[in-house]
């Protein structure tokens, strides 16, 4: 039997995996949106707090920025809990994986979405508020459909790479898919067939994600004339 | 809350020190981790150079596997590139009955390869694509100089393509720096490895691992700041005029 029958826990770790990625990248879409606007915003304090979020994020390995929020995270709940009296409950580490993912690409967002809200013209966001428009109003109608088309080649991109860093949560202890290799490997003596396996499946993810983001980008062009050489 | 102590304590560990012993007394930490990175990136730009040539090539049977390699190591996790490497090849006999095994079973080795065959896919792509944009007209300048094929791919299309590549690259060399925390999870004592070793012993998270960050931060701003230079150096003639 192809890898002693351990095929299904291997594809029961990658939906794991697709989740914490899909749940992931959720997050650093709104981290990204609040990190571009405090950049952009007048406040200089707001500013300066965004410009450190994403300067210090991306100078990190996110291998350490998960160690560090996963068990510092952890430490700070018990000992507050133990001055409270309380027991510590342990954190979930789904939800740990995903905040941890969501936080580094929220870094990587905020540049992506600062540029594609700079390329729509200015007139653009005045004309709405021209309009009466509220701001929330302005964005939701006016700046973000047309941001749309700047930011996806630098989203797509940073989909890939936050797939591929999902790999890392089993190292803070989720059952994803490089821990069910892990266990396949030592069982079955196979482990150059088990990662080949794993890489394939990473393969497929992220080759359909590129073929769907490129419709998108095609479809969010649509109108716009394309130059030729 | 954080504990200072501990901190300059063990912050021998990570420049190679041990109990008792000075530092750099072993190549445990920063300098494991600047080894894997300068190794995997010198023989990865040797690897990119002429494979960046094929992927180009007019002719498919030779592009073709190029295109292939570099879609393989670039869709899939470098982790998981490292492992199958240092724990997958010993599934086959030949391999470990040959030469090469002494080697292929060192953990050093064996990220020393992942590194260096992932960076230099990135690289080989980075790498064509400044090739194709190569201005036809120095191309028809060196035709007409009567300059064979080899001769202009080596005096006039590589070099131009290699300035032109610095910004791209050097996304790519503070990227693969990064990457290189990942070779603790194969039992290397890289800056990574030494702070989780720190953190299993002192059960302290903050300390250890917050020290890495800053080392690692400091690298980034550093490697940063060297290809700037770069840049002003062999890319001034594509710099905007200063007056």
């Amino acid at each position: 039997m192809f890898l002693q029958g351990y095929l299904p826990s291997i594809m029961e770790g990658t939906i794991l995996t697709l989740q914490v990625a899909v749940s992931a990248l959720l997050v650093s879409v709104v981290l990204g949106l609040i990190g571009a606007m405090f950049k952009m915003s007048p406040s200089k304090p707001l500013a300066w707090l965004a410009e450190v979020y994403s300067t210090v994020v991306r100078g990190v390995p996110d291998l350490v920025w998960m160690l560090l929020l996963f068990f510092g995270v952890q430490m700070l709940i018990n000992e507050l809990f133990a001055q409270m009296g309380w027991e510590a409950p342990e954190i979930n580490s789904f939800f740990a994986g995903v905040m941890t993912i969501g936080f580094i690409f929220g870094a990587y967002m905020t540049e992506t979405f600062r540029g594609a809200i700079m390329a729509v013209p200015k007139g653009q966001m005045e004309a709405g508020l021209a309009y009466g428009m509220s701001p929330l109003r302005v964005f939701l109608r006016i700046t973000f459909p047309q941001m749309v088309r700047f930011a996806l080649p630098s989203f797509s991109n940073n989909w890939l790479v936050l797939v591929k860093s999902t790999a890392l949560v089993s190292v803070i202890g989720l059952n994803d898919v490089m821990y069910r290799a892990d266990t396949a490997k030592s069982i079955t003596q196979e482990p150059f067939t088990v990662y080949a396996v794993v890489g394939g499946i990473f393969l497929a993810i992220t080759s359909v994600s590129d073929l769907a983001l490129k419709r998108l980008e095609k479809r969010y062009s649509t109108g716009v004339r394309e130059t030729e050489l | 809350m954080i504990d200072v102590n501990l901190i300059i304590e063990r912050f021998p560990a990570f420049l190679g020190g041990t109990d008792g012993a000075p530092i750099l007394s072993t190549s445990d930490g920063l300098q494991l981790t600047l080894e894997l990175l300068g190794l995997s990136l010198v023989f990865g730009l040797l690897l990119a150079v002429p494979m960046a040539l094929m992927l180009v090539s007019r002719n498919k049977w030779v592009a073709r596997p190029v295109w292939l390699y570099t879609y393989v190591f670039r869709g899939t996790p470098l982790l998981v590139q490292l492992f199958i490497i240092y724990y997958g090849l010993s599934q086959f006999d030949w391999v470990r009955d040959s030469w090469a095994w002494e080697y292929l079973r060192e953990a050093y080795v064996c990220a020393i390869l992942a590194f260096t065959l992932n960076t230099a896919a990135y690289t080989t792509e980075i790498l064509a694509g400044q090739i194709r944009n190569t201005h036809y007209g120095e191309i028809e300048a060196a035709k007409a100089m009567g300059m064979s094929k080899w001769l202009m791919m080596r005096r006039i299309v590589i070099p131009s393509a290699l300035r032109r590549a610095l910004p791209a690259y050097s996304n790519e060399v503070v990227m693969m720096m990064q990457s290189t925390s990942i070779a603790g999870l194969v039992t290397l004592a890289d800056l990574t490895g030494v702070a989780r070793r720190v953190f299993s012993d002192t059960y302290m998270p903050f300390e250890p691992f917050l020290t890495v960050a800053g080392i690692y931060l400091v690298m980034t701003f550093a490697l940063v700041w060297l290809f700037k230079r770069a840049e002003q150096r062999w890319l001034a003639y594509l710099a905007p005029r200063k007056h």
